[in-house]
């Protein structure tokens, strides 16, 4: 009876073995080899490539960096994205309307609909120490020598990191908005008659009504942070000095600069593991607190 | 609205404006990088490089655009695109309705482990599985096409299309599914003449978020669409910005017709884009 379900896979059977499965076996095989690509031979490396990994500086430097990554694409927009749902949604939504809200919203997630190429690109000039805008505006105010932002060792991840938190705000910003038309308006007055000022709703209704949510965005923004590419390659491409350097970047280098293909499966085999270990974690972590609530 | 409720209002009068010029300075700050590039496209190089990035341009001039269409062949660039970004649209819908079927209706054994798979697919980092697609593309004769760019996008996108409709399929009522069958309709005539219908709106959702994305993606088409004529608008832009002989009004000319028809897209599709963020997050 049920037989005749399984010709609806075919497509999508045949397409994932084509796609991700015969790929994602062959990334881990060749982690095992040392390979130049193309024609150039392959040697068997064991686990060399793995204990090379160990070993490598600028890896573990990558992996550090993904937590600041963590930190610009995770903490700074959720915690923000909340507070921000919150004060439109049941503060300016209330006393300008719901027009002002979803403008203000709508302004805030523009970067979100950008293709990444163009915002790297306009970050890029904004940041630029001789002509970019902020230092054209620093220097207009009288600061006679402004930062390089993305040439300075020591500010180039924060730069980054600035630039990655204007273009992730709007996601979280919107879903938890969408979350909190569920509220009942009622109890938020309920709150306010019975003396409970902004910050007690905030804690008491608006917090709790968005749970679900914050795994959401916490999980796919969590992954996000980990594959960070595109924003490193255009603004810094690791630089300067290896100080905006996240694994994803490092994995293109070695397939498609340094022509070492091994050592690049190697980092992006890792990535993967890292990457559903924390999936993992992250999905316990959410049956547990549901089943407590 | 009761009479203490209005007084506390009253009492919060200026708060609240406090709170809304903070609001709308960061809505300032969030929209100055699109401000600049629009403030920037339509100087000349001249303007530019004597009154800086934040003057107001001298005149309007449309040299930077034409510049940009002489470097760039921008009609193929978005002919590529759009190619691209339709195919997987519906090609994505088509395979994610075709796959979440079996699972959803049908509940065939080991569902759950197949939306597992798939789930951690959609997790899984394109650079786990760029060589190897590189080293195909070249095999197959793909390579510099947009073909193959289509196919990992149809594949990959219909993994998360699947996993989203598997759950909605699972929650649609049996007794309509059931009248069908002992209506005498086949599985193929129930997917497309009840399953289909029902689910047309989160579809359209669908396509519209596939064909965003595709627009947008990076990783991918950089390495697999090297060659000009394949490019797509955003992979376009990015490989002029390597050559520093080029103007910046230029540049930013080329990135504000490379964002202007996702921001059309946007504008046309709001509605469906917030109704499908919210479906998204809750599914």
């Amino acid at each position: 009876m049920k037989r005749g379900y399984w010709w609806y896979l075919l497509p999508i059977g045949l397409g994932f073995t084509a796609v991700v499965a015969v790929p994602f076996a062959a990334n881990v095989v060749l982690s095992f080899f040392r390979w130049k690509g193309g024609i150039a031979p392959l040697h068997w490396n064991g686990l060399g490539n793995y204990s090379d990994l160990l070993h490598d500086a600028n890896f573990w430097l990558s992996f550090r960096n993904s937590v600041f990554m963590i930190v610009a694409i995770v903490v700074i927009p959720t915690g923000l994205g909340i507070l921000l749902a919150a004060t439109l949604v049941d503060y300016l939504g209330k006393r300008f309307g719901a027009r002002a809200a979803s403008f203000l919203r709508a302004t805030y997630y523009l970067p979100q609909i950008l293709p990444i190429a163009v915002a790297g690109f306009i970050w890029s000039w904004i940041l630029d120490p001789g002509s970019g805008s902020i230092n054209t505006f620093l220097r207009s105010v009288g600061v006679s020598d402004p930062p390089d932002w993305l040439g300075s060792p020591n500010l180039a991840l924060y730069s980054v990191m600035l630039m990655l938190v204007w273009l992730q705000l709007g996601y979280p910003l919107v879903i938890f908005m969408a979350a909190l038309s569920r509220v009942d308006p009622e109890l938020y007055e309920a709150a306010a008659i019975d003396g409970a000022g902004w910050w007690r709703q905030f804690g008491a209704i608006t917090l709790p009504t968005v749970r679900p949510e914050i795994f959401i965005v916490v999980l796919t923004a969590t992954v996000a942070a980990l594959k960070v590419f595109a924003p490193i390659l255009i603004l810094t491409g690791g630089g300067p000095e290896g100080s905006t350097l996240v694994p994803s970047y490092y994995a293109y280098r070695n397939f498609f600069e340094l022509s070492q293909v091994g050592y690049g499966s190697t980092i992006a085999t890792v990535m993967s593991v890292v990457i559903f270990g924390v999936a993992a974690v992250l999905l316990g972590w959410q049956r547990r607190s549901e089943r407590r609530a | 609205m009761s009479m203490l409720a209005a007084g506390n209002r009253t009492r919060r009068r200026p708060l609240t404006w406090v709170v809304l010029v903070l609001a709308g300075l960061l809505a300032l700050v969030m929209s100055s990088p699109f401000l600049l590039m629009v403030l920037n496209a339509f100087k000349t190089g001249a303007d530019y490089s004597s009154h800086g990035p934040i003057a107001w341009p001298r005149s309007l001039s449309l040299d930077a655009f034409s510049n940009y269409l002489s470097l760039v062949d921008f009609p193929l660039a978005l002919w590529n695109s759009v190619l691209i970004s339709t195919l997987v649209a519906f090609g994505g819908v088509a395979l994610s309705l075709l796959s979440a079927y079996p699972i959803g209706v049908g509940r065939v054994r080991g569902s759950g482990l197949i939306l597992a798979v798939l789930l951690l697919s959609t997790m899984l980092p394109h650079e786990a599985l760029i060589y190897p697609l590189f080293y195909g593309a070249q095999a197959t004769h793909t390579f510099n096409t947009v073909w193959s760019v289509i196919i990992v996008f149809v594949v990959l996108q219909g993994a998360f299309g699947t996993y989203l409709l598997a759950s909605l399929m699972g929650t649609m009522p049996k007794e309509i599914l059931e009248a069908a069958a002992i209506d005498g309709a086949g599985r193929w005539q129930i997917l497309w003449r009840i399953v289909l219908p029902i689910l047309r709106p989160t579809l359209s959702v669908l396509i519209v978020f596939f064909f965003i994305w595709t627009w947008n993606e990076f990783y991918i088409p950089v390495v697999l669409l090297a060659d000009q004529s394949s490019q797509t608008v955003p992979i376009a832009l990015s490989t002029l910005r390597g050559q520093h002989s080029i103007d910046i009004t230029v540049l930013n000319a080329g990135s504000l017709l490379s964002l202007l028809p996702t921001l059309v897209f946007f504008l046309i599709f709001q509605r469906t884009l917030n109704r499908g963020v919210t479906a998204g997050a809750v599914k």
